[in-house]
């Protein structure tokens, strides 16, 4: 049997893992990553790819803030910018009470530093000629954007490699204790791995590690359903959302557009998920009522992944309470892919500081109620 | 689980002897097609209002396609037709269809597919020029319409089809300019006694070979193509000769095809497990001696399930339908599923002769050139299907497909899909089928999203 010494080991090659590889060889750390699939092969590489501050709960603006920096930089950092494109991202209100509560949003972000511009329905008209009659109001963060999360994971992962982490795909992590030199994981196919520190990134399995060292959380797994069009003439130019969430749309420059909303179904434990026609119906419902030229439109491909899912749809971010050289960050909610390039920084710092500048403090595990292990 | 209605996808020779069998055993079938009369693509019926004779539209098939048309046609009150119909979606125990540009749901407990086969098809220089047509299209625009794809054809590429479409171009009143396959003479010699398992099929493609030769139509074997010219719309072809000599030969049309692909799709989105076919090159579903697959109430018949052939789709239509009502009892069916199977034999070392005399040139499709438009959906080229192995990483065709887009278009691979497998693999530098099987996705064809919306509106 092989075994690996690092001064970090990772479970999970998604978003937060690859980059979180990545942060840790900048500052010199040995690195060995295990992937059970390959790098972004779930919710990583098969959302939406939207890259949005705006519609953020507040306490994440800080760590939104600071991705959304990194996602300015992708290509200095990762050596592609994944197609991150500053499009804007326009949340839409489809009531009064909707444009009202846009209003309440904006003024409180803008005490986070996030600059949002609110329309009423004229505006919106003359600059989105496109918007439908029950659009009424909107509000454009002209910073946001979308990126083709197909490539981001594995563009951290190759960097990270570059740098000299170990990456491991197909490497399933079977066994994981901690004795008195430190963790030990071991895979399916017979790898050793001893580090002083590990990383818990395990996306929609999080909850199954970290119930391993006595900390049990109400993660689930949650599956969006997602679907794009035919390539069609460039006419939506910001990622769209709707007060409420119910339909998220976007349209890359070469034509296809990509919108989700309501649920696929998944079998997490056999990692397999399929998306939900009924969804999908739906969706096309309420994205024909917010751009009616789409009932033109042809849908050529359904899908959807495997996320992480939390109660208070906020992820977790902490160092363990039980372990000490634990790190979790999972249960992104949704939010994990723009949140993907700051997580993997902050938790770099937690694990070789102890500490970090960003505010994490809303994403504690001590904040769910926590069962005595089985 | 309560016992709905069997339902049968697709009324070619398969589906109509399918749904004949279980109308027999006292069962009305519901019988779902995405054409708008019954056929399927080999005894496709032309439109109403069209008055040609069976034996003008399907030559030497003309008793089969009037035998098989009959049948179903006597089926008429005894089942639940429902044409023009798409199966876009399944879930263990619903269908999704498309019919009139509106959506419904069928729930259903046992279902056959016979969902038949497309061409495959090899990328080469400007093969995505207008008046390059697939082999199975050109033979369409023929039987259903009475239409040919131009004035002067080339038919390209190989396999059985491609005499047979271009005798029935010439016969027709198209010129044909010439037949060029590129499958070595040799083979097709060494191919014989396999061949004369099913002698009077033998005889029918000596008989077109013959035929084409005796009116002055080029007849070459062992070429390769080297590219279409044309700035608009095809006005050439280039190929090399056996012997390795550079030709033009002056076109407006072509009908490629390098045999035939099974179209699984459904097969695929019902979770039915796929293994590698060696002989026919091509991820096929699994099924055993009945056509039953692993996933409960799912059965397989035609050359969906793999390439046999018409006839041998008519056999296998039956026992599918057979293992279905075996599965739903009473009644044993085993000795009539013997006979089929021992009749099936003599297909399967037929369709062995076949792939011997005609194999698919994968050195054709690994030499792609990298300029060369691989994926015509999203215009991705070889070359970048070949970066994205090098350069990203890509291990196999569905993570090729993530990084580079092939396959990832309205058509979901069906088209480019082999040869970006065999491109793949020779960049990867193993066997074909380590690169991988390309999943299916919903839909299985385009859905028009206005398909939700209330007529009125």
């Amino acid at each position: 049997m092989t075994t690996l010494k690092a001064d970090v080991a990772i479970i999970g090659g998604g978003l937060a893992g690859c980059s979180t590889a990545l942060h840790l060889r900048q500052r010199g750390a040995a690195v060995v990553l295990l992937e059970r699939a390959l790098c972004g092969s779930q919710a990583s590489g098969v959302n939406y790819g939207g890259v949005r501050q705006q519609g953020r709960t507040l306490v994440e603006l800080p760590l939104a803030r600071r991705s959304r920096a990194l996602w300015g930089r992708m290509a200095e950092i990762v050596g592609t910018d994944c197609e991150f494109m500053v499009s804007g991202h326009l949340k839409l209100a489809r009531s009064e009470a909707d444009m009202a509560e846009l209003e309440a949003y904006a003024t409180q972000a803008a005490d986070w530093g996030l600059d949002l511009q609110l329309m009423g329905r004229n505006a919106i008209r003359d600059r989105y000629p496109w918007a439908g009659e029950m659009v009424i109001g909107g509000s454009l963060c002209a910073d946001d954007g979308q990126a083709n999360p197909r490539l981001v994971a594995p563009a951290f992962a190759r960097r990270a490699r570059a740098l000299g982490a170990d990456i491991r795909e197909h490497a399933h992590v079977t066994h994981v204790e901690k004795g008195s030199d430190g963790f030990r994981l071991t895979t399916a196919g017979g790898l050793e791995v001893s580090a002083p520190v590990l990383i818990n990134v395990a996306g929609a399995w999080g909850h199954e590690i970290a119930a391993r060292f006595g900390e049990n959380v109400p993660e689930e797994a949650i599956s969006p359903n997602m679907c794009v069009t035919e390539p069609v003439p460039y006419f939506l130019e910001p990622n769209l959302g709707v007060v409420g969430g119910d339909l998220y749309m976007r349209q890359i420059p070469r034509g296809n557009i990509i919108f989700g909303g309501g649920r696929g179904v998944s079998d997490a434990a056999a990692q397999r998920a399929r998306p939900e026609p009924d969804s999908a119906l739906t969706s096309f419902q309420r994205a024909i009522e917010v751009a009616p030229a789409l009932r033109h439109v042809q849908i050529i491909r359904n899908w959807t992944g495997i996320e992480g899912n939390m109660p208070d749809e906020l992820p977790i971010i902490d160092i363990s309470r039980t372990t000490p050289g634990l790190v979790h960050a999972f249960g992104f909610s949704g939010h994990g892919f723009q949140l993907g390039p700051a997580v993997g920084a902050v938790v770099a710092e937690l694990a070789l500081d102890g500490r970090t500048a960003t505010a994490i403090e809303p994403f504690g595990i001590g904040r769910f109620a926590q069962a005595p292990p089985a | 689980m309560a016992a709905e209605p069997p339902v049968i996808v697709g009324t070619g020779p398969a589906g109509t002897r399918a749904a004949e069998t279980l109308v027999r055993a006292g069962l009305r079938p519901i019988v779902i097609d995405e054409a708008p009369a019954s056929g399927g693509q080999i005894y496709r019926r032309q439109p109403p209002g069209f008055t040609r004779a069976d034996t003008e539209v399907y030559g030497f098939e003309a008793d089969k396609a009037t035998r098989l048309h009959r049948a179903f046609d006597g089926l008429a009150d005894r089942i639940d037709y429902r044409p023009n119909t798409l199966v876009w979606s399944i879930r263990p125990d619903r269908m999704h269809l498309l019919r009139g540009g509106r959506v419904n749901e069928l729930a259903f407990s046992h279902a056959i597919f016979a969902t038949g086969a497309m061409d495959r098809v090899i990328p080469f220089p400007s093969w995505t020029l207008p008046g390059v047509f697939t082999l199975g299209g050109a033979q369409v625009a023929l039987k259903y319409q009475g239409c040919a794809i131009g004035r002067r054809v080339v038919f390209l590429g190989t396999g059985p089809l491609l005499y047979l479409v271009a005798y029935q171009y010439a016969r027709a009143g198209a010129r044909v300019v010439a037949v060029l396959d590129t499958a070595p003479f040799a083979g097709k010699l060494a191919a014989l006694p396999a061949l004369l398992a099913r002698p009077g099929m033998a005889a029918k493609g000596m008989f077109y070979l013959g035929w084409l030769r005796s009116r002055g139509v080029t007849v070459a074997s062992g070429i390769r193509p080297v590219g279409v010219e044309g700035t608009d719309a095809v006005a050439g072809l280039v190929w090399r000769d056996d012997a390795g000599r550079e030709h033009r030969t002056d076109c407006d049309a072509i009908a490629l095809g390098f045999g035939l692909k099974a179209e699984t799709q459904l097969a695929d989105l019902a979770e039915v497990p796929f293994t590698w076919d060696n002989l026919q090159r091509q991820w096929l579903p699994e099924r055993d001696g009945w056509g039953r697959t692993p996933v409960g109430g799912i059965y397989l018949a035609g050359d969906g399930a793999g390439i046999l052939g018409a006839d041998a789709a008519e056999l296998t239509g039956e026992r599918a339908a057979l293992a279905l009502l075996q599965d739903r009892g009473p009644g044993d069916h085993g000795q009539r599923v013997a006979a089929i199977n021992a009749e099936l034999d003599r297909h399967r070392r037929f369709r062995a002769g076949l792939e011997a005399a005609f194999p698919f040139p994968d050195d054709l499709a690994r030499s792609t050139a990298d300029d060369t438009i691989l994926c015509r959906c999203e215009g991705v080229s070889a070359g970048e299907l070949r970066r994205a192995a090098s350069e990203l990483g890509a291990g196999e065709v569905n993570r090729a497909k993530a990084f580079s887009r092939v396959g990832m278009g309205r058509c979901q691979g069906r088209v480019c899909g082999p040869a970006a497998a065999e491109i793949l693999a020779a960049a990867l530098g193993v066997p074909i089928e380590q690169a991988g099987r390309l999943r299916g996705q919903a839909p299985v064809k385009p859905l028009p999203m206005a398909a939700v919306l209330d007529t009125t509106q």
